[in-house]
């Protein structure tokens, strides 16, 4: 009797998972499907119509814009995605000796991560006119941006790399230093290549943000056109969609899902290799 | 010469390079970028666009009309995805971080993964099977879409926060004679408290900002605040009133910050007390 | 001749002093240190002993004076620049180098002379130079070899056992050819089989290499096996600088005494020259120069004390026995004598319960002064019988010798060990504060109690205290004593 009811309910559990996942990957699904479709509608009167390739090659030849927009959206997100590693970085070996002060700074990046994207781009918006009139005119676009998102993603980076430097041997770095390499000298060949994990972890999760940003690019994108792929999208919705979008939307999804499963042999090669080690020892 | 040479070089040496240091690029960018924007979001509330003098005008335009409609349906808008978020992500994070559903842990990812794809393309997939099924636009669309963004959100820090807690309350606890219900509403939910809290901050104030998606899916009728403060930026220059509007947001943010810290901060105590 | 002398001395700290945040660390503290010397810096946990390596080292900086090397003032120098390596307690290895590049890594930083001299704004500048492929090679192999891991080079730092890492970290600091090697608790993480093997091992080192060593342990038999001299520190203070020997045989204080070797230590009163008077008896001692009737510290090794039969008439003390633990070699006994527990080793064992008499002689006896014999403070008269000391105001009766005192006269207080009294509850006394020390003389305690007026306190008394404990500070007002200040300008 019990058991009856205990297979019933781990059906039960079994069903409600697949539910919501269904929920979420039936766009998903819907929209890879159709990218393999020429008809510009989905669910047009002419159904799906022939397979064809026809609008990954639209993509690559005949999309103009939305090619623009993809390639600003690399280029803001690599640079500010570097950046932020960089300077998350040395702020994280930073705030790990710093005795006094921790927690103001602490505070301060965490109100970047919590603000309101809406406050945070209107932050900029005032900070680029404020800039300007002071004498140190900000053109609000490409550059500015870049600066922006480095700024937003930072204490992302941080969040990621401190827990991990945490970890490591205290005299490191001061072991360094005795040997005869001068701080940034110890930094880099010391410290840094322990936290080479964190920092491509924390290097994806900035990458992403500032890919998924559309707020604060919004607000501060300026009158020269340049567009990324949530502005584009968002901006020509209202016009008719190039159908274009759901090839590029497939790539992404498809780079996003070999990247995680990449990222989690990884991960899991690593944690069988430290548990043979111990065992060896 | 050499003289002057020589105190120069004692003086520099006296400056010894200490780690700590590679803290203050970051300060500097948090002065510059962090804390002097937030300044001039305050200042800006207090001044009136067209005279330049110091005003309240500005407030009482955020809260009169049509304005303070847009914000109390922001609200509104916010409070109903966060609670079907969490209705949702809560009985699937308790399934999923149960036996025998912890041993796959590809199962678990595979309710993130949407989360690093771009919101705007997902979005855009969902209107177009919104509009197969006839719900394209309006505020049912609008909720779904927001609900269909922000449940990862929800979903991680519950899940994190079960899958750390020691199995072994829930045993003891129906050790003790709790029945399965009893022991979820004594046990499990207080010990969650901290996920829940991270979970409804990630999913609450963000849905202030996430204009776009109830524009994408939505109607007239489902603009919000988001949106109006960011055309008060874009089109003329109603740069004050935009300021007072993104100053209340800044005090909604700070009053969660400080209700879910309320909340984390109990767990570790009842946590300590336990074990 | 001169000039030799000089650079013997080949590390010279001169009135350092450390605080962080508000605590003083290391206070004013004077230190040279011979070339080619093995040197311990020993003393418990928080005495200071790791923050002079690490000013020695350069990672810290003192918060005043000035410390030279070979006489070159490098107070202000980077740890980088100082001609000393580091020996880390946890090793810190870089853990994604293997053993090779481990040992490398301060090799491939390293300038030497080229021997080849260029001209350059007049004066003649030797051109530096790195070492070759091949000369790396052929000195990490060496340092290898010298640790004992021959062919360990391409092993990952991980695959390491403690011991092997320990002696790759070693290997790494010794490759740099240091002027001085640093130890900081190097042999700490080992198992005891393996610490003592590499104790031998550095012993063999330093004799080999010639070089000098400062070895910091909080482990006094470790310090009596390896080294020339021993430098016991406690509170930032230098207790006794003398070889394993003198520090053993001749503490120069009851903290020494008490803290190397195991030791009794008592309260006792020097009658003349070479007589003293403890536990109601009188003894002949090897000590004079003391003030007639001073009170002293005593101490007795454990292995002074000999044991005979009750009312053999050979003792001079009549005790019980308590207890005794068989300890491989030797018996070591708990003697109840006079009101004190005396710790005593002998190899013949006096059974538990028996009644004995006890002998030292007068080798045995060693005498010390008194650090502080009473609690002195300055003041003033803030009114009638009202005197203000230690951030309080205090009931005392101001009349000296029939005259009040005036309000504003500097006096200096006097409080005896006993006139002060410590109470469990803080809010009990006139001032909070945390034991700091506790020392068993015999038929009481002498607990010494850092206020937080920022005084320290000695006080006997009965009760056991624990270090760290919270306690309040009660004054016997009726044994304060006062003494007035003369200005300067009277005298």
């Amino acid at each position: 009797m019990r058991s009856t009811k205990n297979k019933l309910l781990l059906c039960f559990k079994w069903a409600f998972l697949i539910v919501v996942l269904a929920c979420i990957y039936l766009p998903i699904l819907l929209i890879i499907v159709y990218s393999f479709s020429g008809e510009p509608n989905i669910g047009g009167v002419n159904g799906f119509g022939p397979f064809t390739f026809a609008l990954y090659k639209k993509l690559f030849t005949n999309s103009p814009r939305l090619m623009d927009a993809t390639k600003n959206t690399l280029i803001i997100g690599v640079s500010s995605a570097l950046i932020a590693t960089f300077v998350g970085t040395l702020t994280s070996v930073g705030l790990y000796y710093l005795r006094k002060g921790k927690k103001a700074v602490n505070f301060v990046s965490e109100i970047t991560v919590i603000n309101a994207d809406i406050v945070t781009a209107v932050g900029f918006f005032l900070l680029s006119i404020f800039l300007t009139r002071i004498g140190l005119p900000v053109e609000k676009g490409m550059g500015w941006l870049i600066v922006a998102h480095a700024v937003i993603t930072t204490p992302y980076v941080i969040l990621t790399v401190s827990p991990r430097l945490h970890q490591l041997n205290p005299n490191l770095y001061e072991a360094g230093l005795d040997l005869g390499a001068g701080p940034m000298r110890s930094l880099f060949t010391v410290i840094v290549p322990q936290l080479i994990g964190g920092m491509i972890s924390g290097f994806a999760l900035a990458f992403t943000l500032s890919l998924d940003d559309f707020v604060v690019t919004n607000l501060n994108k300026g009158t020269n056109g340049v567009e990324t792929i949530t502005t584009f999208v968002y901006a020509s919705l209202r016009r008719s969609l190039d159908p274009a979008i759901r090839a590029l939307s497939t790539i992404i999804f498809v780079i996003v899902l070999v990247a995680l499963i990449i990222f989690n042999i990884v991960k899991n090669r690593k944690l069988y290799r430290q548990q043979k080690q111990q065992n060896f020892r | 010469m050499p003289e002057s040479s020589e105190t120069k070089k004692t003086l520099k040496k006296k400056i010894v390079f200490k780690p700590s240091y590679f803290s203050f690029p970051y300060m500097l960018l948090c002065a510059i970028f962090v804390v002097l924007p937030l300044v001039l979001v305050f200042v800006y509330a207090f001044i009136d666009d067209k005279t330049g003098q110091f005003t309240f005008s500005n407030f009482a335009e955020v809260f009169t009309g049509a304005n303070l409609r847009l914000l109390l349906r922001t609200i509104g808008i916010a409070l109903l995805t966060t609670a079907i978020c969490l209705l949702i992500a809560y009985p699937t994070a308790l399934i999923l971080a149960s036996s025998p559903f912890n041993k796959f842990v590809i199962l678990a990812l595979l309710f993130i993964i949407p989360m690093w794809m771009n919101f705007v393309l997902r979005v855009i997939a969902l209107k177009e099977l919104l509009t197969l099924m006839g719900i394209g636009n309006g505020l049912l669309a609008s909720v779904i879409g927001m609900v269909y963004d922000f449940l990862p959100f929800m979903l991680l820090p519950i899940y994190t926060v079960l899958t750390d807690m020691d199995k072994s309350y829930g045993e003891a606890a129906s050790d003790l004679g709790a029945n399965g219900f009893k022991t979820f509403i004594k046990v499990t939910l207080p010990l969650s408290a901290k996920g829940i809290a991270s979970g409804i901050t990630m999913v609450f104030m963000p849905v202030f900002s996430a204009y776009a998606i109830t524009d994408m899916l939505g109607n007239n009728n489902t603009t919000l605040i988001g949106k109006i403060i960011n055309e008060l930026f874009i089109n003329g220059s109603t740069w004050g009133v935009g300021s007072a509007f993104s100053f209340v947001l800044l005090l909604l943010v700070f009053g969660t910050m400080v209700l879910s810290n309320l909340v984390g901060r109990e767990k570790p105590k009842a946590k300590g007390g336990a074990k | 001749m001169k000039e030799q002398k000089t650079f013997d001395r080949i590390i010279e700290v001169k009135n350092i002093t450390k605080i962080f945040d508000d605590t003083t660390v290391i206070d004013d503290l004077n230190l040279s240190i011979k070339r080619g010397q093995f040197v311990t810096l020993l003393g418990p946990s928080g005495c200071g002993k790791t923050t002079l390596l690490r000013m020695i080292a350069g990672f810290t900086a003192p918060t005043s004076g000035k410390i030279f090397i070979e006489g070159q003032d490098v107070t202000e120098m980077p740890p980088y620049k100082r001609p000393v390596n580091t020996v880390f307690q946890k090793y810190a290895l870089f853990p994604h180098l293997n053993v090779f590049k481990n040992v490398a890594f301060g090799l491939k930083l390293k300038k030497i002379p080229s021997g080849e001299k260029k001209a350059k704004g007049g004066t003649e500048k030797e051109i530096m130079r790195k070492f070759t492929k091949a000369e790396i090679e052929e000195k990490v192999n060496r340092a290898l070899k010298l640790v004992g891991l021959d062919d360990y080079g391409y092993r990952d730092i991980n695959s390491l056992s403690g011991g092997q890492q320990q002696r790759v970290a070693i290997a790494r600091a010794l490759v740099c050819e240091p002027k001085v090697l640093l130890l900081d608790e190097p042999l700490g993480a080992l198992d005891l089989k393996m610490r003592k093997e590499m104790q031998i091992e550095l012993m063999k080192m330093h004799r080999e290499l010639g070089i000098t060593f400062i070895y910091v342990t909080h482990d006094q038999e470790e310090a009596l096996t390896m080294s020339d001299v021993v430098v016991v520190l406690n509170d930032g203070l230098i207790q006794q600088i003398g070889t394993p020997k003198q520090v053993y045989d001749e503490p120069a204080n009851a903290f020494v005494a008490d803290f190397i070797g195991e030791s009794n230590v008592l309260s006792g009163t020097m009658l003349k020259d070479f007589s003293v008077s403890f536990l109601g008896a009188q003894f002949v001692c090897e000590d004079k120069g003391f003030a007639k009737n001073e009170k002293v510290d005593i101490v007795i090794r454990p292995e002074d004390i000999y044991i005979y039969p009750l009312d053999t008439g050979k003792g001079q003390l009549a005790g019980k026995v308590l207890g005794s633990v068989f300890k491989g070699t030797y018996y070591e006994m708990e003697i109840d004598a006079g009101g004190y527990e005396f710790t005593v080793q002998s190899t013949t064992e006096a059974t538990p319960g028996a009644m004995v008499e006890l002998r030292i002689e007068p080798n045995g006896i060693h005498i010390m002064k008194k650090l502080r014999t009473v609690n002195q403070f300055i003041g003033t008269v803030s009114g009638e019988n009202r005197v203000d000391f230690c951030d309080g105001s205090f009931d005392i009766n101001t009349e000296i010798g029939g005259v009040a005192l005036e309000k504003g006269t500097k006096v200096k207080v006097f409080v005896p060990f006993d006139g002060v009294e410590l109470t469990d509850d803080e809010e009990d006394g006139e001032i909070g504060g945390n034991v700091t020390h506790s020392l068993y003389k015999g038929t009481y305690y002498q607990v010494q109690v850092y206020s937080d007026t920022d005084e320290d306190f000695y006080i006997d008394t009965t009760d056991e205290w624990d270090l760290n404990d919270r306690v309040g500070i009660k004054l016997d007002k009726n044994k304060i004593r006062l003494e007035v200040i003369e200005e300067e300008s009277d005298a």
